[in-house]
């Protein structure tokens, strides 16, 4: 019979569409697998964002994923609480986005209504502190916008959440 | 809590949320610069994301009402033809097949974008009562409503940040800007009411509006200070969106919402 192990190495195939360096357990949305029966799986995923659109296309692609192994039931439940923080992001996954281009999360959510505050994001291509927050709204409702004053490149953060 | 005041109660939320998210949506091509048209589109895809948690929620609940509570909950033709054949409904029933008078969603959310000022305005009023108000929720005894507001309410402080950033730039910018967004508070806050009066369903739910309200006017009156922009006294307020009595506006954004899947039933592509 399949065991949870063998699924969750499956699950680490299943890429972030938008980006694709990220598996869906270096994001941390995969909450349980429960194996029910030798053709049956129950995976419980914690949706990002609430609007994000790339958790249709990613529960697809679990399905497909584990329908390609064999397995033939694939119940897939949605979990909101504890809601999905960036906290629960491997160190990996961190990694994986600064050498793609996107500096990663580096600190706890916070609930600050701090206003006109902005994170100190190190540039993930050069690597300097003198950055410049362009927009806390970027390409996904995940990332926020900057420009790096020492190399002149513009890139994305994936912000703490 | 009874069943029938819980979906009424997932209703009111739901409805403020999409037609919120549907009407900033609007804006999408039309922002005055790039990145303020980007930040606009992942608000109101923010508020759509709640907006379908809820609906879910509120599907689930529907369908395991007894049959008499279900014929007679809603009084749109569309709906009730699905519900008398049986069927079980869902979060795009919920959305596309209500007509207005079975929308529970409040005024202030309906009224027309206008211009920059009146948009910041109507997501700051907005986004103010939602931080405060998803705060309380979070303790509900009900446990999926709580689930939906601790996850809403990390983007609705993005919401809020956002939106009170730029009533201060408004309102503490150039002599058109003041002008805009003291014009758009004039005509807006009138509907601010509304917030605080407790539906039946409020009232069952037990959330204390009166309490919101306080730190509503607190905030507002802070970020109006920091804005140069005065508070406008109290008066009378319009109110009647949670028993389904809207303005005129509310059916321009349904016929718009609703057009394709009434015109196509069940069209997929």
């Amino acid at each position: 019979m399949v065991t949870k192990e063998q699924i969750y190495g499956w699950l680490n195939t299943v890429t972030d569409p938008e980006v694709p360096v990220l598996t869906i357990i270096d994001l941390g949305i995969i909450r349980d697998v429960k194996v029910k029966d030798e053709n049956s799986v129950e995976v419980t995923i914690t949706p990002t964002y609430s609007g994000c659109p790339a958790m249709d296309v990613i529960a697809m692609n679990i399905r497909m994923t584990l329908l390609s192994k064999g397995i033939k039931n694939i119940n897939i439940e949605n979990q909101l609480s504890p809601a999905w923080t960036t906290d629960w992001m491997s160190e990996e996954g961190k990694k994986k986005l600064n050498n793609y281009g996107i500096a990663p999360p580096y600190r706890k959510a916070t609930s600050s209504l701090g206003l006109f505050e902005d994170d100190n994001v190190p540039c993930p291509r050069c690597g300097s502190d003198n950055t410049e927050l362009t927009s806390q709204f970027a390409a996904t409702a995940c990332k926020s916008l900057y420009r790096c004053n020492s190399c002149k490149e513009p890139f994305e953060h994936f912000k703490c959440h | 809590m009874d069943q029938r005041s819980l979906l009424q109660y997932t209703l009111q939320l739901a409805d403020n949320a999409l037609i919120l998210g549907h009407i900033i949506s609007e804006w999408c091509g039309h922002g005055p610069i790039l990145e303020q048209d980007i930040a606009l589109t992942n608000t109101a895809l923010d508020h759509l994301g709640q907006a379908r948690s809820l609906y879910q929620y509120a599907a689930d609940q529907f369908n395991t009402l007894p049959a008499a509570e279900k014929s007679s909950f809603f009084t749109s033709s569309a709906i009730r033809k699905i519900i008398s054949e049986g069927k079980q409904i869902d979060e795009d029933d919920l959305a596309y097949l209500r007509d207005g008078w079975d929308y529970r969603n409040i005024l202030l959310v309906e009224q027309p974008n206008k211009d920059w000022a009146y948009t910041i305005i109507r997501s700051f009023f907005y986004d103010t009562f939602n931080f405060f108000f998803y705060t309380e929720l979070q303790k509900c005894s009900d446990t999926s409503l709580a689930a939906i507001a601790e996850k809403s309410l990390k983007e609705v402080t993005y919401h809020l940040r956002w939106s009170s950033e730029w009533v201060i730039r408004l309102g503490d910018g150039t002599e058109e800007s003041a002008q805009r967004i003291k014009a758009a508070i004039a005509d807006r806050w009138q509907f601010t009411g509304e917030l605080f009066i407790a539906s039946e369903a409020d009232k069952v739910v037990g959330i204390d509006l009166a309490a919101i309200k306080s730190l509503w006017k607190e905030r507002v009156a802070a970020v109006f200070s920091e804005a140069n922009l005065d508070v406008p006294a109290d008066g009378w307020m319009h109110q009647g969106g949670k028993e389904g009595k809207h303005t005129e506006h509310l059916g321009y954004i349904l016929a718009e919402l609703q057009f394709v899947q009434r015109a196509y039933p069940n069209m997929q592509w």
